[in-house]
């Protein structure tokens, strides 16, 4: 893996107490690239950015942002790290007793000492990226699941991030404003020049837009591949995750102990 | 037979131990927010925001329960009073009652039920709507920016409430003996002031007041930082901090009446 990598994951492993979430799980990101790490609920996708956040250390191998192991980092450089870092979390988290201004001024007030004004200008720029110039005198609870969205990504790229993170950014928006989001988070990234990591379970809309695909299941990366390469991989868990499929080798149905039968006191039920 | 006997040890154990457990995390929490203090003193803004909501918002319940309680008193001392020809007392029973034990004790219970209960659901709500992991991801730290500001908001709140509660009260007393039952204004206020020490009674007053300032403010932040991020768990932290609240107030108060009286 050359340096041209902004982020490595080297033989990561992460359990939750006796859970198992990654396991010996590798994987590089490339510099500037827009990528998306994909898999079904609970493989362990978030919990990778939580690992880049530095929010949890790994129980064994290294992830490393830029050349720098995040988990050997003290707390001023991690704070350091957080700075340069943009994070759109999935359902916002917009401070709900802030105005729209306030909360994408938030990040910009916390970390430099610029006057009001230009605060004020630079909150303006940002929130016309996102289409919502005129909003910052609403607070979060008068704006619509979408457009919240497109605030807590104006805030998160309010320091002009060298990483931005994107968890789950699809979930629970209407086709047009999935549309929106996908476009902006592309057009940032390519004006930005920013590295991009998405996870997400949309497989559609972001093979549209991304450069990079990995695809995670039971904490293990099962495949990976330009979107082209994706679309044509023969691999069934690539086929199961691209077309919703009940049946294939990730199971749908939860493990359970007992049979049907047996659960409804019928004779003769065999465990299936 | 074993088990029947071991099961309620077992447990007693459990919760002991989770109880010690506790007892350290909230240590360690009050030394983080006093480690982390700089910016909420810096940055007086941020606390002035916070006394606004926690300080300011209670002082109605205050000032209101302060003249009902005082108005009582009023009554009720006087019927004793007056039964061993003591009623010129009134005004310094009304006084020292309050300013050692009513004013304080009560005014940290309404502050408690009050403000407390709302910073428990305000931080534990942030905390399951991510909004303290987006706090930190920005690499602010939560415990400086949302919870120290709210602590020494409590805690510079609660005295100032104590006081109000007392200035009511005494006013509520002074209704009722003086302007409804008759007794004289001049006896009222001179047996108060000569009962009436100023270290002695007025600071101990004070002083308790900050002490159940600092327990009430730091139950509340603590439960709402550790309450379970869902629905079930904010609500269970909100009520945890009420009634732990209520119980540490009687108890701080026992320990620092046998000192200070």
């Amino acid at each position: 893996m050359s340096s041209d990598h902004f982020i490595e994951f080297r033989n990561v492993s992460f359990a939750y107490g006796e859970r198992p979430i990654l396991n010996n799980i590798s994987l590089a990101i490339p510099r500037g690239k827009l990528v998306a790490i994909m898999g079904g609920s609970g493989s362990g996708k978030t919990t990778m950015l939580r690992l880049i956040s530095g929010q949890i250390r790994p129980s064994a191998g290294q992830v490393l942002v830029d050349g720098r192991n995040v988990a050997d980092m003290n707390h001023a450089e991690l704070f350091e790290h957080r700075r340069r870092m943009g994070m759109l979390f999935q359902f916002g988290a917009l401070f709900t007793d802030l105005s729209v201004e306030d909360n994408v001024a938030f990040p910009i007030r916390e970390h430099t000492r610029l006057p009001d004004s230009m605060i004020h200008d630079l909150v303006i720029m940002k929130l016309a990226a996102v289409g919502l110039r005129g909003t910052q005198n609403l607070m979060p609870a008068e704006l619509s699941g979408g457009m919240a969205r497109r605030v807590a990504l104006a805030r998160a790229i309010a320091l002009d991030p060298q990483l931005m993170l994107y968890d789950e950014p699809f979930t629970g928006l209407d086709p047009i404003s999935l549309g929106v989001i996908a476009h902006l988070i592309k057009k940032l990234n390519d004006a930005l020049g920013t590295t991009s990591i998405m996870v997400t379970h949309d497989v559609h809309k972001s093979l549209d837009i991304v450069d990079y695909v990995y695809f995670v299941s039971n904490g293990a990366v099962v495949a990976a591949g330009t979107p082209a390469e994706i679309r044509a991989s023969p691999s069934p868990w690539v086929h199961q995750f691209m077309w919703g499929e009940a049946d294939g080798p990730v199971h749908f149905a939860y493990p359970a102990s007992t049979s049907l039968q047996q659960d409804l006191g019928l004779k003769g039920g065999q465990h299936d | 037979m074993t088990e029947l006997l071991l099961s309620p040890l077992r447990r007693l154990g459990h919760t002991t131990i989770n109880a010690i457990w506790r007892l350290g995390f909230i240590t360690r929490f009050l030394l983080a927010i006093l480690r982390y203090s700089g910016q909420s003193l810096l940055r007086f803004n941020l606390t002035i925001r916070e006394i606004y909501f926690a300080g300011v918002m209670s002082v109605i319940i205050v000032v209101v329960s302060g003249l009902f309680v005082g108005m009582v008193l009023g009554l009720q001392g006087y019927n004793t009073l007056s039964r061993f020809g003591s009623a010129d007392a009134l005004g310094a029973l009304v006084a020292l009652s309050l300013l050692r034990e009513l004013g304080p004790v009560l005014a940290a219970l309404l502050f408690s039920s009050r403000a407390g209960s709302a910073m428990t659901a305000e931080i534990g709500l942030m905390k399951a709507t991510e909004q303290l992991d987006a706090m930190s991801v920005m690499a602010v730290n939560p415990i400086a920016r949302v919870v120290a500001p709210r602590f020494w908001a409590g805690v510079i709140s609660m005295p100032i409430l104590a006081a109000m509660f007392n200035v009511m009260g005494i006013f509520g007393g002074y209704l009722i003996g003086v302007v409804m039952i008759g007794l004289d204004s001049g006896t009222f206020w001179s047996q108060m002031q000569n009962n009436v020490d100023l270290h002695y009674d007025v600071v101990n007053g004070l002083i308790k007041s900050l002490c159940f300032g600092i327990a009430v403010t730091l139950i509340a932040v603590f439960e709402g930082y550790d309450a379970t991020p869902t629905a079930a768990g904010v609500s269970a932290a909100t009520t945890r901090t009420v009634v732990t609240s209520a119980l540490v107030i009687l108890a701080v108060d026992f320990v620092l009446t046998a000192f200070m009286f």
